[in-house]
């Protein structure tokens, strides 16, 4: 039954899925409200009716009886019903170059994102957030999961990237307490933003040095311990400068990092380490995991492929640590400490080592997770603690581990069967 | 000419433990040669310092008249010096394929830039290497593998991969670390098979230890033996088999059976 149920369902493209998800944002943008009054629910559910049905339970019926409406229903019949007019298209992208067709199909999703987003702010912040936590996530990823080391550093280099970017938007663009008059011109802000984060992620690059260094001559255990030391050094210094706040952190930056901005740089990122971790030079980061003196013998130069690991994970932690501060427009100290750590940390074993495709399944599971169950409080971390451990004993390298994205087989048309037969 | 390896007076000292004697070698293009010896003599040392995971304590090595002593095993390898191990070191969550590519690192100029945005420049020498690589693969027999993990391989194949990795650094002279050990029989024929065609249409010299005289006899053109870190004889393989010095401290115990 459910078997036959996906076969009918395997025939829907991504393009096809994306049309249905359309649908189904139009359907909430336009019938959202009346849907919700039919169903005795106060307002449009925010979160797939999650925070509703834990606080009032009376309501889970309405509530997941408006999910069936609005969105399951929509996107299985749009998707299921248009498959032959959306393979044709499919097949029409397919033939294209492979950065346009993904182009469109990013831009289709954006457009579906920025709907369903655009209905409240608490649906923006979230969806802001876990793209942040799909950059954070899959950068930690190409220290401990292509890499290979238990980096425990990495609030540490997001925290040098959300402070350096800060404080740079504060001198330049913005009127504030801290540092007075802007120096340059607020409206260049938004376009010099890319290069704000751009310098914060190189200062965190620089900072992840000091775990780089060590790690040619020790590994594993001892090296989690230094980067663990790395944390805790970045979190009391910034704690003690009190130019930049100290322990009650800097606020009023402007609102850079709006969900276009998030949504691109998070795209780049991926774009970027997948390209990095298909190539020979990211190859090499798995060969010196699995067993550096043969990488060694091979010509592979460990060194600088360990500090080029470090450093490129450590670069997109600060980029994410950028958008962080700009998206809360408000940082301190706090924030990067051992609970961001175990967060992330529980995000990429989540998802699966080495594989960018369970990087983003892990962090935007475990940040749905965390929102959704917000209403259950202090059980939220009893929760998810026990899904993090079930994973473990079922799939002992997380979900997806050790795959590649393969983009095109993502994208392609799904009404012949693939060459290979099979399925 | 001065040969293609040449290491002179090569001296290696653990701590106070003397593991390597002066040990010289001289390595002609295109020539064959083995080292042999009992377990502990220090021949996996011998190979380890002249790839330079260790810098020998005393002595010169140099490759095509230039030295690389106190270089970095990377750069040494680079320059031509390619070898397999004696417990293969594979990357086990590696695919087979992704092995023979890698190999070819140090053969790539795209540098990082071109990695991060797939450059043309980066995406031809990806093309280039991959089309390299299933040319090796296809002369050591694993084409069918490519895409498999490397530890789905049959044992034999992992050799054969961990061979063509070498191969793949584009080595002029290459290093057998027990190019047989734990094969069967079968499989021990088609390793000699391998390692003559890879003499023959690589062009390149090969310098191994090997445990089976049979193998070593049969490949060699000159043979040393080790005996605690001291070459005790060096020869042609009908010299050594009957050098009584190798005999009693090698070959004297396979003799009373």
């Amino acid at each position: 039954m459910i078997k036959k149920f996906f076969r009918i369902l395997s025939v829907v493209p991504l393009a096809g899925w994306l049309l249905g998800g359309f649908t189904a944002v139009l359907i909430e943008y336009y019938l959202g409200d009346l849907i919700s009054y039919y169903l005795y629910l106060p307002k449009v559910p925010v979160l797939f009716g999650t925070l509703i049905m834990l606080k009032e339970p009376q309501l889970i019926p309405s509530a997941l009886a408006y999910n069936l409406i609005v969105y399951i229903l929509p996107i299985l019949l749009v998707g299921r019903l248009l498959a032959p007019v959306m393979n044709g298209l499919a097949a029409l992208l397919e033939k294209m170059p492979l950065w346009l067709a993904t182009i469109i199909h990013l831009a289709a999703f954006y457009g579906i994102l920025h709907m369903w987003a655009g209905i409240n702010d608490y649906r923006v912040l979230v969806v802001k957030l876990t793209m942040i936590a799909i950059i954070l996530t899959i950068s930690l990823n190409i220290i401990n999961g292509y890499q290979g080391e238990f980096s425990c550093s990495h609030p540490g280099f997001m925290a040098l990237g959300a402070y350096a970017s800060s404080t740079l938007t504060l001198l330049l663009f913005a009127n504030d307490k801290m540092f007075g008059e802007a120096l340059l011109n607020p409206a260049l802000g938004p376009w010099l933003f890319p290069v704000v984060l751009f310098i914060g992620g190189i200062v965190a690059a620089l900072g992840s040095l000091i775990v780089a260094i060590p790690s040619f001559r020790t590994r594993g255990d001892y090296l989690a311990i230094i980067s663990l030391a790395f944390l805790f050094i970045v979190k009391s210094g910034i704690e003690n400068l009190e130019i930049i706040g100290g322990p009650r952190g800097m606020s009023s930056q402007p609102n850079y990092a709006t969900l276009p901005v998030v949504f691109i740089w998070m795209s780049l990122c991926i774009w970027i380490i997948h390209n990095f971790t298909t190539s020979v030079m990211g190859k090499a980061l798995n060969a010196v995991r699995d067993n550096e003196p043969a990488a060694n013998s091979m010509t592979v130069n460990t060194r600088k492929t360990k500090m080029t690991a470090f450093m490129f994970g450590a670069f997109w932690a600060g980029v994410a640590g950028g958008l962080f501060a700009h998206v809360l427009r408000y940082v301190n100290p706090g924030t990067f400490g051992l609970q961001k750590l175990a967060e992330i940390l529980a995000m990429v074993y989540f998802g699966g080592l080495n594989s960018i495709y369970g990087s983003i399944v892990g962090a935007v599971s475990i940040s749905v997770l965390g929102e959704a169950l917000r209403p259950l409080q202090l059980f939220k971390w009893i929760i998810i603690p026990l899904i993090l451990i079930l994973v473990m004993i079922f799939r002992p390298h997380g979900l997806i581990s050790f795959t590649e994205l393969n983009v095109k087989e993502v994208m392609r048309p799904r009404n012949k069967e693939r060459s290979e037969g099979g399925e | 000419m001065a040969p293609l390896l040449s290491v002179i007076d090569m001296t290696h000292y653990f701590g106070g433990l003397c593991a390597v004697n002066n040990f010289n070698l001289a390595i002609e293009p295109g020539q064959i040669k083995g080292l042999i010896g009992p377990n502990g003599a220090g021949k996996t040392t011998v190979f380890n310092l002249i790839t330079g995971v260790y810098t020998p304590t005393e002595g010169t090595i140099e490759l095509m008249g230039k030295n690389i002593k106190g270089l970095e095993t990377h750069r040494i390898a680079a320059k031509g010096l390619g070898r397999t191990f004696q417990n293969l070191a594979l990357w086990r969550h590696m695919n087979v394929l992704d092995h023979i590519r890698l190999a070819h690192y140090s053969q790539l100029s795209y540098g990082l830039f071109g990695a991060f945005f797939g450059t043309p420049k980066c995406r031809e020498q990806e093309e280039q290497v991959i089309e390299n690589s299933y040319k090796l693969l296809q002369i050591f027999d694993v084409k069918q593998f490519a895409t498999q993990n490397i530890g789905n391989l049959p044992y034999g194949a992992q050799r054969r991969v961990e061979m063509a990795r070498a191969m793949a650094t584009n080595p002029k002279v290459l290093f057998l670390d027990e190019p047989t050990a734990g094969m069967t029989p079968d499989e021990l024929i088609r390793m000699i098979e391998i390692i003559r065609q890879v003499h023959r249409d690589f062009g390149v010299a090969i310098f191994l230890i090997e445990h089976r005289m049979k193998f070593v006899m049969e490949l060699c053109e000159s043979i040393q033996t080790l005996v605690f870190g001291e070459v005790i004889a060096e020869g042609p393989p009908e010299e050594i088999q009957n050098n009584p010095e190798v005999i009693e401290a090698y070959l004297g115990k396979e003799d009373v059976h």
